[in-house]
């Protein structure tokens, strides 16, 4: 009998405890974990990069704090907009928290920046980055997010934005919302046939004669 | 540990092939046709494309979107296990040398690393000591590689075009793909001052060849994850899968040779490695060995089986195992199209690959370098990975976006119309060039450092000399030339000068390693005779890059393929003739 429901049933009896309720939690994340272990351990992987893989997983890097933090800044550098939805819609964070713990070179940059901000926010606003106003977030962000207009003493502040900036995008465009929005459309069985001709004639180009006839071409159809 | 003892296989072979890449495979598929019983060797585990590439998957299939590690140095997605660094099995420099060593550990070795670029040498890129005075010609010529490139072209088939190029020879091509659009851009601006630009040359099927109804391309332009319809060439799926077919070859994988076995006349008499499964020793006996595990792993096992015989390391009698190291010159250059900008969407994949690129095209005696380069090309829409416009604080200060000045850097809504804005619009170029190969650029065994298994491990001594780096002066001049010339701005690769040596990569870093066992008519200036054959053992041979006398700049998998087959014809024969 299917473990999940055995325990639905026994709740259904009135027989639950909180040792039931727990055991219930845990198998669900278990599975979940499992799942996403599958995921990325599959047959194109060597036995080294499961294992690599499984230790990285199975880490923590950034506290509850810092993940908020990181959530409300990659929703200010990519948030919803009329073609697609925002960083957090696209679990931007979750990205940044295995990315920091695969290239560990980012952490210190990351943890520091992080913390370079929230001094800057609690000197000024006297609350962190994530409980300031959205105006104040705003405030602070404009000064680090143009580095040739940014004041000298905010250039740590610009390092970090640029970092952050761009784990976002990357995070962002590479999820199956990102890739959508900017328009890949290639990874897929096909047959190549050249340039479409309405954008040969965009560009004022044209397939030479020689081209036309030594090159593969398929039936348009 | 444990104890350990030395498990003798009694299985007595017609040849033992080391490693499995475009040497080992075709020496595996033309010795098993030929009805010889073979044990083929590789050092990493088993691979089948189809099985096990990663070739359809998207972005968000990879935790790190298809960053790279230590695995996979080339990215999360690419075809080959391991690469610079191999967990155990260090290597050494000597001195100030930076040597890049590039290790593929798996069925089909190094062929599931590259861009499927197959060039054939040239007439001229056999004799270029007699053209300039440096280096050594080769024992061999054209005439005596030709039946055999032509029997490749069309055992695996590559596309291109007969130009009827002096030194870039024709073939037996399939119809190329057409030019994508920053292809066309490229290829207008080049050729307007005076640079050629011609289909490329890749063994990629953009046809079913007509006696294989097996492979097939669907151009998703994903040769680098390996295809799992065997529409490329890699050596698992094209030689060694059609070799086992015969059943006329055991496959020991996670097999890493140890030692050249010989008996007392000398002669080779089989192979003992260490599995890494097990982690026993083992010894494989055979009336021939091949050698096939990459230039330098072939002279680091030769190097490492000393006996009585041979106290430098077998068939080495003339001291030139490991010498003569030499790789591809490179440099690179990137720039974005202004007129690209905001381009429409359409599938741009093609096949995995450039579909057009530059031969040499000067004279060198016109020129403060002897040997000449070609030019890859590469932009467009590509699957966006980990570090996607990375950067981009850099670039969207630059441009009028959507008709408007903006600050650098940014955030919000803005920003994601930046992203849309550039995509597609960027190029790169690398030119791929012919070094020297010198007797003071070499491997050689480290007196005090083994490997995890106990193997001594190679230390390296390299070096670039002007001519590579004279060459890759010119490589840059030529590419901000192309890039003005189509109205490109430079992005990256513009700022290399004399205090880099103008972006020339470390040597070994192209990963056309080669020369390490070279060929020649005398026997003291060379390991090797003219049928891969070493001068001192007539029934051990070498067929993978460590024979070549030089390199050309054409990447050398299609001269390993033609040699590989012309060295196991030989055998066959001198096997029957009992000469073996």
């Amino acid at each position: 009998m299917d473990r999940r429901k055995s325990i639905k049933a026994l709740l259904i009896g009135g027989a639950a405890s909180a040792v039931f309720i727990e055991a219930c939690k845990n198998s669900d994340k278990k599975v979940t974990e499992e799942t996403t272990l599958t995921k990325f351990t599959g047959d194109e992987r060597m036995q080294e990069e499961n294992d690599h893989y499984k230790k990285v997983a199975a880490d923590h890097f950034f506290d509850q704090h810092e993940l908020a933090t990181i959530t409300v800044l990659a929703d200010i550098i990519i948030p919803r907009d009329a073609v697609s939805g925002s960083a957090s819609d696209a679990k931007v964070t979750d990205f940044i928290e295995f990315i920091v713990k695969d290239i560990p070179s980012h952490q210190t940059p990351m943890r520091g920046g992080l913390r370079w901000l929230d001094l800057q926010c609690l000197k000024r606003f006297e609350k962190t980055f994530k409980d300031c106003s959205s105006k104040q977030q705003i405030e602070i962000v404009d000064e680090i997010a143009y580095p040739k207009k940014a004041k000298p003493e905010m250039q740590q502040g610009v390092a970090f934005f640029n970092l952050m900036r761009n784990l976002t995008s990357t995070g962002f465009y590479t999820s199956e919302i990102g890739v959508k929005d900017v328009g890949y459309m290639g990874n897929t069985p096909n047959q190549w046939n050249g340039v479409p001709d309405d954008v040969l004639k965009q560009y004022g180009l044209s397939y030479s004669e020689k081209e036309l006839k030594e090159c593969v071409s398929f039936d348009k159809g | 540990m444990g104890d350990f003892q030395i498990k003798k296989q009694p299985k007595q072979y017609d040849v033992i092939i080391v490693g499995s890449g475009a040497g080992g495979g075709m020496a595996a598929y033309v010795l098993a046709n030929a009805g010889l019983k073979v044990c083929l060797i590789e050092a990493g585990p088993n691979f089948d494309p189809a099985k096990n590439s990663a070739q359809f998957k998207n972005p968000w299939e990879s935790p790190r979107r298809g960053a790279s590690t230590k695995f996979r140095p080339f990215g999360d997605f690419d075809g080959c296990y391991w690469g610079w660094d191999i967990d155990g099995e260090p290597y050494t420099q000597s001195g100030t040398t930076k040597w890049d060593w590039w290790r593929a550990r798996m069925l089909g070795g190094r062929t599931n690393h590259w861009g499927r670029i197959s060039l054939r040498f040239g007439p001229k890129d056999f004799k270029g000591k007699s053209i300039d005075g440096l280096g050594d010609d080769w024992p061999i010529g054209y005439e005596d590689v030709k039946p055999y490139y032509d029997k490749i072209d069309q055992l695996i088939g590559i596309f291109g075009t007969n130009e009827g190029l002096p030194n870039d020879p024709d073939g037996f091509f399939l119809p190329p793909p057409k030019p994508r659009l920053h292809e066309l851009f490229i290829k207008r601006a080049a050729t307007n001052i005076g640079i050629p630009v011609i289909p490329s040359r890749l063994s990629i099927l953009t046809k079913q060849l007509p006696n294989n109804k097996d492979r097939n391309c669907v151009f998703c332009g994903q040769c680098g994850r390996s295809c799992k319809l065997y529409g490329d060439f890699s050596s698992s799926s094209v030689l060694i899968k059609p070799a086992l077919a015969t059943g006329n070859v055991d496959l020991v994988t996670n097999a890493m040779a140890r030692e050249v076995l010989t008996n007392r006349d000398g002669l080779a008499t089989g192979i003992s490695y260490v599995s890494k499964d097990d982690m026993q020793e083992y010894q494989v006996f055979g009336k021939t060995v091949i050698l096939a595990a990459s230039a330098c792993e072939s002279a680091r096992l030769m190097l490492n089986s000393k006996s009585p015989r041979y106290p430098n390391g077998i068939a080495n009698s003339s001291g030139v195992i490991g010498k003569y190291l030499h790789d591809s010159t490179g440099a690179d250059m990137g720039g974005i199209i202004p007129e690209l900008f905001d381009r429409k969407r359409y599938n741009e994949d093609g096949v995995g690959g450039m579909h057009v690129y530059t031969p040499w095209w000067l004279d060198n005696k016109k020129l403060d370098f002897p040997r000449g380069y070609h030019i890859e090309y590469g932009g467009g829409f590509g699957m966006p990975l980990y570090g996607f416009q990375w950067g981009i604080e850099k670039l969207n200060g630059m441009y009028k976006i959507k008709d408007k000045q903006k600050e650098a850097g940014g955030y919000g809504v803005s920003l994601k119309e930046d992203y849309r804005y550039f995509f597609g619009a960027h190029v790169g170029m690398a030119g791929r060039g012919e070094g020297i190969a010198r007797e003071d650029s070499y491997c050689e065994i480290d007196p005090s450092v083994v490997d995890k298994y106990g193997i001594p491990v190679l230390r390296f001594h390299t070096s670039w000399s002007d001519y590579e780096i004279n060459q890759a002066k010119h490589m840059k001049e030529t590419f901000k030339e192309i890039l003005h010339s189509m109205g490109a701005v430079v992005t990256w690769g513009g700022d290399d000068g004399p205090q880099n040596n103008y972006g020339l990569h470390n040597p070994g870093n192209i990963i056309h390693e080669a020369g390490t066992v070279r060929m020649g008519n005398d026997p003291k200036r060379s390991v090797l005779n003219k049928w891969s054959q070493a001068h001192d053992c007539k029934n051990l041979f070498c067929v993978d890059g460590g024979q070549f006398v030089s390199q050309a700049d054409k990447n050398i998998t299609w001269t390993i393929l033609a040699l590989a087959m012309r060295a196991s014809e030989h055998i066959v024969d001198e096997l029957k003739k009992q000469n073996l």
